[in-house]
């Protein structure tokens, strides 16, 4: 299988310069690109047909190329927020391969005629931070980042953060709320000036990209969905962890052949195919048969997302992970959108009703139809990403949260309801 | 037929959800950028957050880094800790309340020095996060040295269940090793050095 970035990935010291440019051809494509004009540099990139690794696979290639020409202050910033849950990825690959991403980001920048780039980091990934922090001075010290400015940024611990206009707010030193689009950032983002914003693996993408040539990267994966593609598996898998894959390979070559499958004497019960915010899809043929790429996963009314894979088996119940699921929108939601604060709490609310007996099947309706009403209606997707996975639930185990519902009642002395 | 309320779990204000915020006092004066004349900051502090100050071209930028030089210095964001950044940074203290209070990581209650995050989020919780939580609850006990938080997910599910002992991220952890974790800090010693995410391989490579 064709391994782009976890290729030795193990190696000792891969992530100082000295390794990174002795076996791995170090910033030989940064060279290359500053010599190439910034518009052939883009060409390259929209030739290659990647498409954003952050969530919503937007065209990386495309979106760089909203950025107006001009010689205004121009942004590069590195999405390395990674906080969507069971997306691990990037965590990985900037610890053991930093240099790659700072090569990454002086490509964009270049491409985008940027002067000033920041990677914003969560609080949390400390080592990482500090990795790459070490990894960017080693790069300012052996003068490759030229004139762009570079720094990394840590964050303090706010999913929302990961959503770009939030995360444009947070780095300009305010609570991370996000903001109205349009103007979307490449025209009016950090600052308020043009801003390219990508996610850690679609930024490592850039200097593979100009190695290969954007054709034959293309040639990588499905039509649609190029290139490979990080895969974090976790849940209740034998052998959790990052798989790379080509877009498109069956689903259950992924969640068994290298995650091993549920635990012996387990089934799957279903999965979230792109972190906790995508609609969960059951664990029949008939969705592990889907190659795992960006259509496939939208046609099966889910989505790719960020590729996290959680696995949930048999022995759970359905309700204590859409328990879990509202109470982390409900925490995270920065309450600037009516429907996104009072939404994710409701359903919250609604949710431990059903688990401590006070609630009715007409409940699970009032649910659906909340959750309905917050899809589309605020600034960002936070919303939207807890209404989709508990929608999908309810409409692929509403029986087990029936029976819940009256297990509860029951438990509590309110008896059956007709 | 009648709810019986004394079978309704509740949370300690008496709601059957977790709450927001605290009431704000509105008979309060709000407070102003601080005097560098009557405010003492130490040079440290100083040095640091006007570091960070220099690195972007608007200097409220810095305010999320001031802070964490802050909350590292004074153990928590207590109000002389927003003072001292809100003087260095020329800014009022309530902007820099507001910042503190949305992010998970700023306290502005006292808290023990030793930050121990519990991942209990999905796919830590389908792996016994819950359980690790109420045991490192336990381990950590009245001890006010640790600062026991369970957290949203840290993005380790690959060595779930796990936490983040000062930025140290340990897993996958059984209930044992949360005694493990308490011995580890008070000695000074590498926490649950051979559960370290630092050390790991990626996964399916041979150990």
């Amino acid at each position: 299988m064709k391994q782009l970035f976890y290729d030795n990935l193990d190696q000792p010291g891969l992530n100082t310069l000295a390794v990174y440019r002795r076996d791995r051809g170090g910033y030989e494509m940064l060279a290359k690109a500053l010599d190439m004009d910034p518009a052939d540099v883009l060409h390259e990139l929209q030739a290659s047909g990647l498409r954003g690794r952050g969530g919503a696979g937007f065209a990386m290639g495309t979106k760089a190329s909203f950025l107006p020409k001009g010689d205004m202050d121009k942004y590069v910033v590195c999405n390395a927020d990674e906080s969507e849950p069971g997306t691990f990825k990037d965590r990985e690959l900037m610890q053991k391969n930093p240099h790659l991403l700072i090569e990454g980001i002086c490509i964009a920048a270049h491409a985008v005629g940027a002067n000033k780039a920041f990677i914003f980091i969560r609080g949390e990934y400390q080592l990482q931070a500090d990795i790459l922090e070490a990894a960017v001075d080693e790069a300012k010290a052996a003068n490759l980042t030229g004139k762009l400015d570079l720094w990394v940024h840590r964050g303090a611990g706010a999913y929302i953060c990961g959503e770009e206009t939030a995360l444009l707010d947070a780095l300009e030193g305010k609570r991370g709320n996000p903001r109205l689009k349009p103007p979307f950032p490449a025209v009016q983002g950090l600052y308020r000036g043009p801003t390219l914003i990508n996610n850690v693996e679609t930024l490592m993408n850039a200097p593979i990209i100009l190695r290969m040539g954007g054709g034959e990267y293309a040639k990588i994966g499905t039509e649609r969905s190029t290139g490979t593609k990080v895969v974090s598996v976790s849940g209740c898998v034998q052998r959790p962890g990052n798989y790379e894959v080509p877009l498109g390979v069956p689903s259950r070559e992924i969640l068994y052949g290298l995650a091993g499958g549920p635990p012996e004497g387990r089934a799957i019960k279903f999965w979230f195919p792109g972190g906790s915010s995508s609609p969960v899809l059951p664990g029949t043929d008939e969705y592990l048969d889907l190659p795992y790429d960006f259509e496939s996963m939208a046609k099966a009314g889910s989505m790719l997302g960020s590729a996290a894979i959680i696995v949930v088996d048999d022995s759970v119940p359905v309700m204590d992970v859409a328990l879990k699921t509202a109470k982390f929108y409900r925490h995270e939601s920065c309450g600037k959108c009516t429907p996104c604060r009072e939404g994710t709490n409701w359903t919250e609310k609604m949710l431990m009703r059903m688990e401590s007996g006070e609630a009715t099947p007409m409940d699970l309706d009032i649910m659906a139809s909340v959750c309905e009403q917050i899809i589309g209606n605020c600034l960002c997707v936070l919303g939207d990403s807890m209404a989709m996975p508990i929608g999908s639930m309810i409409k692929h185990f509403r029986e087990e949260f029936e029976a819940h519902i009256e297990a509860a009642r029951e438990r509590n002395g309110l008896g059956m309801v007709a | 037929m009648a709810i019986d309320p004394t079978r309704i779990p509740r949370y300690e204000h008496g709601s059957r959800v977790p709450g927001w915020d605290d009431a704000v006092d509105l008979t309060k004066e709000p407070a102003v950028v601080p005097d560098p004349a009557t405010t003492p900051v130490p040079a440290e502090l100083r040095a640091e957050i006007e570091q960070h100050m220099s690195r972007y071209p608007d200097f409220r930028s810095a305010a999320i880094p001031a802070l964490h030089a802050a909350q590292r210095l004074h153990g928590w964001c207590s109000p002389t800790a927003i003072e001292q950044v809100a003087c260095v940074m020329r800014l009022t203290p309530g902007y820099l309340t507001a910042v503190a209070t949305f992010y998970d990581m700023f306290e502005t209650t006292p808290k023990g020095r030793v930050d121990v995050y519990v991942c209990t989020n999905i796919s830590c919780s389908l792996r016994g996060a819950d359980r690790i939580y109420a045991a490192m609850l336990d381990a950590a006990g009245t001890d006010p040295d640790f600062h026991v938080k369970s957290f949203e997910c840290l993005g380790a599910c690959d060595i779930a269940p796990m936490a983040s002992v000062d930025g140290e991220y340990v897993g996958p952890l059984e209930e044992a090793d949360c005694a493990r974790i308490v011995e580890d800090v008070k000695a000074g010693r590498p926490v649950l050095e051979s559960k370290q995410l630092r050390h790991m391989k990626v996964a399916g490579s041979e150990e």
